[in-house]
């Protein structure tokens, strides 16, 4: 048996080393995880193979992988920042996990950003899959990648926000399906496949001003439509982004 | 001088109407184990979560290593086992072990530690489905991985089996003469006896007793032992010095106390075969921490 010496040595490892362990721990856990897995990868992309293939639903003019790619990119968006990161991190809450770390030199702010360069990784490992599906069904995207990139990143911390605002207030039971719940609703009352124009005049106002909508449509104007600058959309993920963060600063509850 | 590994005077912490502590002290050392022993609900958890600065004290000063609890340098230099254990139920032991040990700078080899407790053919096992003995040694490996000064145990070996018991109690020996100070809560009599120097008795919030066990259980000594019941004590008595006490609680079950010296076990024993009774379990004995604690705490049961 190796000898083992007990005598005292405290020591934090550098900053970034504890980022990075955290990081990587993360991701590893995420992705060995099936269920995870089923949510951020199986699902938007099972979802885009269904529609952009069968003529299930009038999608308008123009070719259905055109407008589909950018909504299921906006799901895939929702699915880790959001669904994923509350119910990960609620049941974390639940069995003590953020209390244990909390005792080590790894600080909050460094878990978050853990969890933030997590959820980053996560989404561009679905991008990129889920480019390569549209690009094999015939997508052709247009408009300006960084617009794109805009997009995503508020869309990103807008569902953040929110996600972790639910794990870090309510029971993590109460996260599961409340998360799940809202997952199912903004799918089909976000403009992700669904188009709004479904909806009457007043109902669509409404929904328009949801953040996966704001999302969704933001993508649409760009790589379908070749939009230089989908204003109204960034704003509207601004708000929410802002919002989602304060509050879950304000409330969020580590036990 | 260096200062104390803990120091806590006249702390208080109330939820709602009840006082989880009230105006409790203690001292812990370097190099030393202080046991916290107390019934449920006595204020152990609240103490000791106060120390590792999850909690803020109401009133009353506490110092850990001669800082505020909260003092966020102090993260590197105390470890923590948490009751609720705190490992993501979906990590495997190795996992897990590892990204702790990789917070620190000079912590343990996590393989090593693995190997010391007895998990390594469990470190790719996932946590949730780890036995509960596993799962306290995997937390308890987690505490002391980054090589702190000062560790926190809350009740390490609830649930053990007796050989996941003596490893654990070999671990935290090896710590004290490392020079950590370890502070552990427990309701096992017999692991405080075996690993504290020093017993904190806490009871609704306070400190009733505290002291080395042996301090604590006297150097007073007992001769019991099991005969028929309703022996006839007073003629017993009259045969041995005045201060002896002698009683029957319960039926059948002798102790009698005084100035044990050999001639009253002669005696004792005489009156016996003088008497035609046969003893059983005849011996001479210190009263035990569990005699203390019981005597201190009382017998009901507690909710």
């Amino acid at each position: 048996m190796t000898d083992l010496t007990f005598s005292p040595s405290p020591g934090a490892a550098p900053r970034s080393r504890m980022i990075r362990a955290q990081t990587a721990y993360e991701l590893r856990t995420l992705l060995r995880n099936g269920e995870q897995l089923l949510l951020i990868l199986i699902i938007p992309v099972a979802l885009l193979l269904l529609f952009s293939s069968a003529p299930l639903l009038d999608l308008g003019a123009g070719r259905r992988v055109d407008f589909l790619t950018p909504g299921v990119l906006a799901l895939a968006v929702m699915s880790t920042a959001f669904t994923g990161q509350a119910i990960g991190t609620g049941f974390e809450r639940r069995y003590g996990v953020l209390k244990r770390l909390g005792a080590t030199p790894l600080p909050r702010s460094g878990l978050i950003i853990a969890k933030t360069l997590t959820v980053l990784a996560v989404e561009v490992l679905q991008a990129l899959v889920i480019c390569v599906v549209a690009a094999a069904l015939g997508w052709s995207p247009h408009g300006n990648p960084g617009t794109v990139i805009l997009l995503l990143l508020l869309g990103t911390a807008a569902f953040s926000g929110f996600g972790l605002l639910m794990a870090g207030t309510l029971r993590a039971e109460a996260t599961l399906a409340a998360a799940n719940l809202v997952y199912i609703l903004l799918l089909a009352l976000g403009g992700v496949i669904f188009p709004l124009t479904k909806f009457s005049g007043g109902v669509r106002s409404v929904l328009e001003l949801l953040p996966i909508s704001a999302l969704a449509d933001g993508l649409r104007q760009v790589l379908q439509h070749g939009a230089g600058f989908p204003a109204r959309d960034l704003v509207i993920l601004a708000v929410w982004a802002v919002l989602g963060l304060a509050l879950a600063a304000r409330f969020f509850s580590w036990e | 001088m260096e200062p104390l590994a803990v120091a806590v005077n006249g702390l208080v912490k109330r939820y709602g109407m009840t006082a989880a502590a009230d105006g409790l002290s203690f001292e812990a050392r370097s190099g030393e184990v202080t046991a916290l022993l107390g019934p449920n609900g006595a204020g152990k958890t609240t103490t000791v979560e106060i120390c590792e600065g999850y909690r803020r004290a109401d009133a009353g000063s506490v110092r850990v290593l001669g800082r505020d609890p909260h003092d966020p340098e102090l993260r590197t230099r105390i470890g923590v086992m948490l009751q609720s254990g705190g490992v993501p139920t979906h990590a495997r032991a190795g996992e897990f072990l590892r990204l702790i040990a990789s917070f620190y700078a000079t912590p343990l080899d996590p393989a090593a530690l693995l190997e010391r407790l007895g998990l390594t053919a469990s470190a790719r096992t996932s946590y949730r489905r780890l036995s509960g003995g596993q799962q306290q040694r995997l937390a308890l490996a987690a505490a002391v991985v980054g090589r702190p000064e000062l560790v926190f145990l809350d009740e390490p070996t609830a649930g053990l089996d007796p050989q996941a018991r003596h490893a654990t109690w070999e671990l935290v020996e090896d710590l004290k003469a490392a020079g950590v100070a370890v502070i552990l809560t427990t309701h096992h009599m017999d692991e405080a006896e075996r690993l504290a120097d020093e017993v904190v008795i806490v009871d609704h919030g306070s400190v009733i007793a505290s002291g080395p066990p042996s301090s604590l259980t006297g150097a007073e000594r007992q001769l019991r032992f099991r005969a028929r019941p309703g022996l006839g004590l007073d003629e017993l008595l009259s045969a041995l010095p005045p201060a002896t006490i002698a009683k029957e609680s319960p039926a059948g079950h002798y102790v009698i106390e005084g100035d044990l010296v050999p001639e009253l076990l002669a005696t004792v024993t005489a009156w016996c075969a003088s008497n035609g009774v046969m003893t059983e379990d005849l011996r001479i004995e210190r009263r035990t921490l569990e005699d203390v604690f019981l005597e201190l705490t009382g017998r009901e049961l507690r909710s």
